[in-house]
């Protein structure tokens, strides 16, 4: 059936959960393109005909050029909603992709990514008249001035204001400033402990 | 606000305003609520923004002369935290404003002739055209290039995201506005008058009273 690839690819897309990324389908896409190419080659077959005067294939062409359309809207759809997810994980671990999601992305997609993170940085940096602010910080309403956390891998010294040193171990709680660990809760270092 | 956070602000507060920095977080913060609420972008503070970043920065500055255990530094230091989440917030629901309706916005902004009303500054324009031609040549790479040659281009009023102006938001009124319009779309000439009264609440479609929200006789709840 006309279409029926670019469905599948936009149903693969929808099927994996909010959050994780499948492998980028690059096969499926091929496919789609030659399924469009054979498309654009009939439709100018028959429209050279009807130009010649014969009319009977002129209702097929309109019928294929919407499935071209239909194709590229597809296509493009998938492209942009895997941007959205990648971009979504930008927000979450910063600007270094962990490496099972880099297994999934494709050559382009890395290089959009970091043309993005680019973009974003430069924008948080002209902020405040140029003294910058980062914006991937302070993402829930502040309670506390410090949080109770659980170290979940050995991090070593990490020094908080003025000088202050704690050692991070595994298994130990802390109870730091909440805008000092936000990065390190963010990737996976520290728990937070409600 | 606390009158121990006054202290603080005003030995900073000599760039001779009009406004006093908790007028200034005030409007920040209504501005916040208001992006938040409003289907669409709405103009841009980044002078507020500003302003209260340079605020945020004196005051950590101020704290850092006051001694170690006095209590009022973990006041100020919350006082410090909750407005740079204010303003990060609110540049972050703008910046994911900016992102998906890029194209319309750019747009938008290509016709713009009063320049009070522009909804993007400066930087955010630069942002936003970076990200679509990012977005633009990413498609072009995969799939455009690829496709037979009359599908080619990439028809941004087609294809890309607009804002629903016709989505229903909660208000309030600031100032008595008599005589709003609310033209009925659906053509059949159901046009009604509303008057406005100040402190009443209403829910309606956004686009009748965008202008009122703009010259501030309403806000946004």
């Amino acid at each position: 059936m006309l279409g029926e690839k670019a469905l599948e690819l936009i149903k693969e897309l929808d099927r994996s959960k909010d959050g994780q990324l499948p492998t980028f389908n690059e096969d499926s896409i091929r496919m789609v393109l030659e399924e469009m190419t054979t498309l654009f080659e009939q439709n100018q077959r028959d429209v050279n005909a009807t130009v010649a005067g014969d009319v009977r294939f002129f209702s097929g062409v309109h019928l294929r050029h919407a499935a071209l359309e239909r194709n590229k809207r597809c296509l493009l759809a998938y492209l942009y909603n895997r941007l959205e997810r990648i971009k979504a994980m930008r927000w979450e671990f910063g600007s270094i992709l962990p490496a099972e999601i880099r297994a999934n992305i494709c050559e382009p997609e890395v290089q959009w990514f970091s043309r993005y993170n680019k973009n974003l940085a430069a924008y948080m940096r002209s902020l405040g008249e140029g003294t910058g602010l980062d914006l991937t910080q302070d993402t829930k309403p502040p309670k506390n001035l410090y949080v109770e956390v659980r170290c979940l891998k050995d991090y070593g010294e990490f020094e908080i204001e003025e000088g202050d040193i704690v050692v991070l171990q595994k298994n130990t709680t802390h109870y730091l400033p909440m805008s000092h660990c936000q990065h390190l809760i963010r990737q996976g270092i520290l728990e937070h402990v409600e | 606000m606390s009158d121990t956070e006054e202290d603080v602000i005003e030995g900073s507060d000599d760039e001779g305003e009009a406004m006093t920095a908790s007028e200034v977080l005030k409007k920040l913060e209504e501005a916040w609520i208001t992006e938040r609420m409003s289907p669409t972008l709405e103009c841009h503070q980044s002078e507020l923004v500003d302003c209260m970043l340079d605020q945020i920065n004196q005051m950590t500055e101020n704290l850092k002369r006051c001694k170690k255990h006095d209590f009022r530094l973990a006041i100020h230091k919350m006082e410090i935290d909750r407005i740079r989440y204010v303003i990060s917030s609110y540049l972050r629901v703008r910046l994911e404003k900016i992102e998906r309706f890029s194209h319309y916005l750019l747009e938008k902004e290509a016709n713009m002739t009063d320049e009070t009303m522009a909804a993007l500054s400066p930087h955010e324009v630069a942002y936003a055209k970076d990200y679509a031609a990012n977005l633009e040549s990413h498609f072009q790479t995969l799939v455009l290039q690829h496709v037979p040659e009359n599908l080619r281009t990439f028809d941004s009023a087609k294809m890309s995201i607009k804002p629903n102006l016709d989505s229903y938001i909660f208000f309030k009124v600031k100032q008595e506005t008599p005589g709003v319009l609310i033209e009925d779309d659906t053509g059949e000439g159901r046009d009604e008058e509303l008057d406005l009264q100040e402190g009443s609440q209403h829910l309606m479609r956004y686009k009748p009273i965008s202008h009122l929200l703009h010259s501030g006789a309403v806000t946004l709840i």
